[in-house]
């Protein structure tokens, strides 16, 4: 009886790809570019994405995490609200939710809305100003008849995703941070004190080298989740890697080829991240004991 | 016994035996062809295939379980054998034909691509779609035929790629993209069960893609493969017969050599298949024939009303010709 198997081959990536990408984050593409392509662009738009969102978790995870330790009632309790709700909904179901809102309730992209001088919103995206070396400056975005021209933009998809990926991190970073800050001990805050150091002094020169380098493994363990959830972005049709991979292998039907591809890169991303945490963490140790 | 051919069944074919049971894929709920009614009941022409192979192979239409599938896992489902048949609107390509290790069994529905609008963009052909947004359906045809048009007519389309086949017409409905695109099928379907006001949405006049949709099985089990192509044959025969549902029954006394061989009154053609006498029979009394089939999912009978077009017999104009049962 003949037996069919399904050789593991990476030659199909050399084809064209015969679909277009929605958004390119500044590569040229098209259907006639190879497969591997694609699945390229779909590593920048993950990164494209990611990125921006991993700087905004940490900024605003560790505003949370201190608001959690303020000793005001009002912003403790707003930070541990935010905490509270944003950690206990599932990510998928609040990305849907950004999603659903930025394209339901969004003016539509020749009426859109004008937030800040060249900034503009609408269920065609975020447009914003852009330096544009060919046209000589800044190339600022400007209302026309359809839709809105110029400068850069992203759109509600990339936005649902960077919004959703980083207010949800940044709730377990603020407990990172928390957690990290409370795990000083108090006697070492009070030493500081007592050999006349200032607030400025006991909180930047012992309680934050300190509290860094607790917090630094649980941190790297954020990074990597944020990078490995931005594969949701796949619901929204956000064009990253596993979008882009799932189509390439429905296109090519190499299941297994390109869902090794996919696990590789992740793997090799998760990879390169864990190694930058610990050169920071590694850098933190060498502060603090100096 | 002595003289008989009775073809010696495959390891799908004895497994669906065994089993006594057609284990189906179907996709996740695309109204008239295939979407769930009840717990494990479904409706739809796809699922009629599903429930005319059950019958004439194990002689109840209701011996059928059916896995719904999206567009990704529709062919590792079918590969890893999780699946006896694929009857899910899937297009007939030579790809797909040549590289996944299945078999096309035959087209059950000539369908092509096309865009829906809304009528307030006021544009009443494809090609005026120059930059449009257009949401579709990951994991499908269309995406690359949606990339073919564009470059045909330079049109610079920007796709907007949702996994799912719900989450790309509500992206369309709540106004990210200016058009729709999927099979003309597809397009009727959303356009009159999950539009907000059907009225408001046009779809163009273009068609620009071939989708032959049919049911698939895996190779390996040439058995199999003929007692589902052929159970599909015989639902088109017996339109051409005039036989239905309703009528089948009385005109099996009928003298026309052609009715005799279908209804197992003349020579056996079951036999050939692994079948019994009355194959055909229990085809036409489970799903009545294709025309009828068609009428009751996704022609007049139906919220869908689409027009029979390329789908009419052979003998109407229309591209449905069944190799003769004999």
């Amino acid at each position: 009886m003949p037996v069919v198997l399904v050789m593991i081959s990476l030659d199909f990536l050399a084809q064209p790809a015969g679909f277009d990408l929605g958004e390119t984050g500044g590569w040229l593409f098209d259907a006639s570019q190879p497969l591997w392509q694609a699945m390229l662009i779909g590593l920048s738009n993950t990164l494209r994405v990611s990125m921006p969102a991993l700087l905004l978790a940490l900024l605003l995870g560790t505003v949370v995490g201190m608001g959690r330790l303020s000793t005001e009632p009002v912003p403790r309790r707003l930070a541990g609200l935010y905490v509270n709700s944003l950690r206990n909904v599932p990510l998928l179901v609040q990305l849907l939710l950004w999603y659903f809102l930025l394209i339901e309730c969004l003016p539509a992209p020749n009426e859109a809305l004008h937030l800040l001088p060249g900034v503009w919103l609408s269920k065609g995206g975020l447009a914003f100003p852009w330096w544009a070396p060919e046209a000589g400056g800044w190339s600022l975005p400007a209302q026309e008849a359809f839709n809105v021209q110029g400068g850069a933009a992203v759109t509600p998809e990339y936005l649902a995703v960077a919004v959703s990926l980083s207010t949800y991190s940044a709730a377990f970073v603020a407990e990172v941070v928390r957690a990290a800050v409370a795990s000083v001990p108090v006697a070492m805050v009070e030493a500081a004190q007592t050999l006349g150091a200032t607030q400025a002094q006991v909180r930047w020169r012992v309680v934050l080298p300190q509290a860094w380098r607790a917090a630094m493994p649980p941190l790297s363990n954020q990074v990597l989740n944020l990078i490995k959830n931005s594969s949701l972005a796949v619901a929204v049709g956000y064009p990253d890697l596993v979008s882009v991979g799932n189509t390439a292998l429905n296109q090519s039907g190499k299941v297994l080829e390109c869902m090794g591809l996919m696990m590789m890169t992740y793997l090799m991303l998760s990879g390169l991240a864990s190694l930058v945490m610990n050169l920071l963490g590694r850098h933190s140790r060498t502060v603090a004991s100096q | 016994m002595l003289l008989s051919t009775v073809a010696h069944a495959g390891s799908v074919l004895d497994g669906v035996r065994q089993r006594g049971q057609v284990r189906c894929g179907v996709s996740t709920g695309v109204v008239g062809f295939s979407a769930p009614e009840t717990a494990n009941r479904w409706k739809g022409l796809d699922v009629d295939i599903c429930r005319a192979v059950a019958a004439a192979v194990l002689g109840d239409p209701e011996k059928v379980s059916y896995t719904p599938l999206n567009a990704q896992q529709r062919f590792a489902a079918l590969q890893s054998g999780q699946i006896d048949l694929l009857s899910r609107n899937t297009s007939w390509t030579l790809t797909r034909d040549a590289s996944l290790g299945f078999h096309f069994v035959a087209v059950t529905y000539f369908d092509g691509q096309g865009f829906l609008v809304p009528k307030k963009l006021k544009v009443s052909s494809a090609r005026q779609l120059k930059g449009a947004q257009v949401c579709v359906q990951a994991g499908t045809t269309n995406e690359k035929n949606l990339a073919d048009y564009a470059r045909r007519y330079q049109l610079n389309l920007k796709p907007v790629v949702f996994e799912s086949f719900e989450a790309a017409f509500k992206a369309f409905f709540a106004g990210r993209c200016q058009a729709y695109t999927t099979d003309a099928s597809g397009l009727a379907s959303v356009r009159n069960k999950d539009a907000p006001n059907p009225d408001d949405y046009l779809i163009l006049p273009e068609t620009i893609s071939k989708e032959p949709l049919g049911p698939m099985v895996k190779r390996g089990d040439d058995e199999w493969l003929a007692a589902v192509r052929w159970s599909i044959f015989a639902l088109l025969e017996a339109e051409e017969l005039g036989l239905t549902q309703a009528n089948i029954e009385a005109r099996k006394t009928d003298t026309d050599p052609a009715i005799q061989r279908f209804v197992g009154g003349g020579e056996d053609m079951g036999k050939l298949l692994g079948l019994d006498k009355q194959w055909a029979l229990r085809i036409v009394k489970a799903t009545g024939n294709y025309g009828e089939i068609f009428e009751r999912h996704v022609g007049q009978g139906s919220p869908l009303k689409l027009p029979r077009g390329l789908n009419r017999l052979w003998t109407q104009g229309g591209l449905m010709y069944p190799p003769p049962i004999r």
